[in-house]
């Protein structure tokens, strides 16, 4: 009850705290609008936000997925190899550095108006917070367990697939709940870029449209989808490694 | 079983200057019987135990023996594996499938009063449970020779009584060949055939104490207690 009941009353506090000030300040509504009209906006045009919503929330999804299988594969190759890890690291972080707008035009010029470009924007912001937090899961593995492994004649592969693998699992979700905010930034921006439907191009438009209460509705459904793929992954982390909150529990005590 | 010869043995420090952990040191284990090698913190015993599992070799002298398995001070049981999959981490490396991996393991969860915990995660385990655990996993590793570093010191004094009281049983009934290695000198006395004592770092065999009663033993036997004050005399501890 108390989980639900807190975060909803601090939105409902920011939301009256918004319309105060658009009321007392009288802030042009183009470039702040009320809550009201946002709200009215929501539900006004709630068929084309919808129509809109389900390629962003499918591109948000598979490059998410994508991004974490490629940043998984990286991060084991980086943890590997030695020469890899050396090579590739700098550029690794040098390609988190430049900014989609330059790098979504060129996607479309080699992708064409799909989804694409989109897809790929989304993958590469996700890749690289997981393969961070993964790869410093792998490197932190304790010691003694690897030499434990070596008494029972355990191969690298071996060590690997019953005690790094499973240990680098809490990085991988650490990254992804990450990574799961910036994709929501990255869809909008690759789709901006070039997107023929999509909550991006919809927010091309409504705003150089002027219509400032639709264009923030948009960004209403892009951030509770934020939350939702957030709460998503908690969820599921805890479903899937239920020691890893018990271990955290247990050392705290 | 086991010999060292001669061993020196040194690492980089924390400022990269050599640290002697071990000068000199030979000892010798016959088959089936646990030698307890008791000594200060910090005086090599660690070096000792990974030079007999073969994880470092000697830098001088030569260290000749069957293979060993270790058991480590902290349990180092993998949190997200049920205690019987834990049990089972050495057969499962060496080739065994699950199913009979566990089948094996199984019988040895009753006579280790592990009843009922089979399918448990090691955080829902106490201790004891996870320390019994983590002996049983270096058990089955099939291994000639069972290496303990200070397996109890992690536990609290009652749990590490009853635990040393266990091992004492366990050791009688298994006929083992063993290498303990503790700080503890009421424990070495308490389980081992022979009780060798170490010097502080670099760590050399200073005293051999033969032990002749039979385990379990109680720690206020007079030849217990006799024996305790010359480890500890041979410590040069004997006013602690």
């Amino acid at each position: 009850m108390r989980k639900w009941l807190l975060p909803l009353l601090a939105v409902v506090a920011l939301l009256a705290i918004w319309e105060l000030y658009v009321k007392a300040s009288g802030i042009s509504s183009l470039l702040l609008p009320a809550p009201q009209d946002v709200l009215k906006a929501l539900v006004d045009d709630r068929s084309t936000i919808w129509h809109n919503f389900k390629p962003t929330a499918a591109e948000i999804v598979l490059g998410l997925l994508l991004g974490s299988a490629l940043a998984l594969l990286a991060a084991v190759a980086l943890h590997f190899s030695e020469i890899f890890r050396e090579a590739f690291y700098p550029l690794l972080v040098a390609s988190q550095a430049i900014p989609i707008p330059i790098l979504a035009p060129l996607l479309v010029l080699w992708l064409g108006f799909t989804v694409l470009p989109t897809l790929v924007v989304i993958a590469l912001v996700s890749f690289f917070p997981i393969v961070v937090t993964t790869l410093s899961a792998l490197e932190t593995v304790d010691p003694d367990l690897i030499k434990l492994m070596a008494t029972f004649d355990a191969s690298r592969l071996q060590t690997f697939w019953r005690v790094e693998l499973p240990s680098s699992l809490p990085g991988l979700f650490a990254g992804a709940k990450l990574a799961a905010v910036f994709s929501v930034l990255a869809a909008i921006l690759g789709e901006q870029a070039g997107a023929s439907s999509g909550l991006g191009e919809l927010l091309t438009i409504t705003e150089s449209n002027y219509e400032m209460a639709e264009a923030f509705a948009t960004v209403f459904v892009l951030s509770a989808f934020a939350i939702l793929l957030f709460a998503l992954l908690t969820v599921a982390e805890r479903r899937a490694l239920p020691w890893a909150y018990r271990l955290r529990e247990t050392e705290t005590r | 079983m086991i010999e060292f010869q001669g061993v020196s043995r040194s690492f980089a420090g924390r400022r990269g200057e050599p640290v002697q952990a071990l000068r000199d040191l030979s000892l010798h284990v016959r088959e089936g019987e646990t030698v307890a090698i008791v000594g200060a913190s910090g005086c090599g015993k660690t070096t000792l135990l990974e030079l007999l599992c073969g994880l470092q070799q000697p830098d001088a002298g030569s260290v000749v023996g069957a293979p060993a398995a270790l058991m480590p001070q902290r349990d180092l049981l993998l949190p997200w594996l049920r205690a019987v999959d834990n049990a089972a981490l050495a057969l499962r490396v060496h080739g065994v499938a699950r199913q009979p991996a566990r089948d094996q393991v199984k019988p040895w969860f009753e006579r280790f009063g592990l009843g009922g915990f089979e399918h448990a995660r090691p955080y829902e385990l106490s201790g004891g449970m996870r320390q019994r655990v983590a002996f049983l996993r270096t058990l089955l590793a099939g291994k000639p020779v069972l290496a303990l570093d200070e397996p109890f010191a992690a536990l609290d004094a009652i749990t590490r009584a009853e635990m040393q009281g266990w091992l004492a049983r366990i050791l009688e009934q298994e006929q083992r060949t063993v290498v303990l290695v503790t700080h503890d000198v009421e424990e070495a006395v308490l389980l081992g055939d022979r009780v060798l004592v170490m010097s502080p770092r670099p760590g050399r065999i200073v005293a051999e104490l033969a032990v002749d009663s039979r385990r379990p033993r109680e720690r206020t036997d007079p030849g217990v207690v006799a024996l305790r004050t010359r480890a500890l005399e041979a410590l040069g501890m004997e006013h602690a």
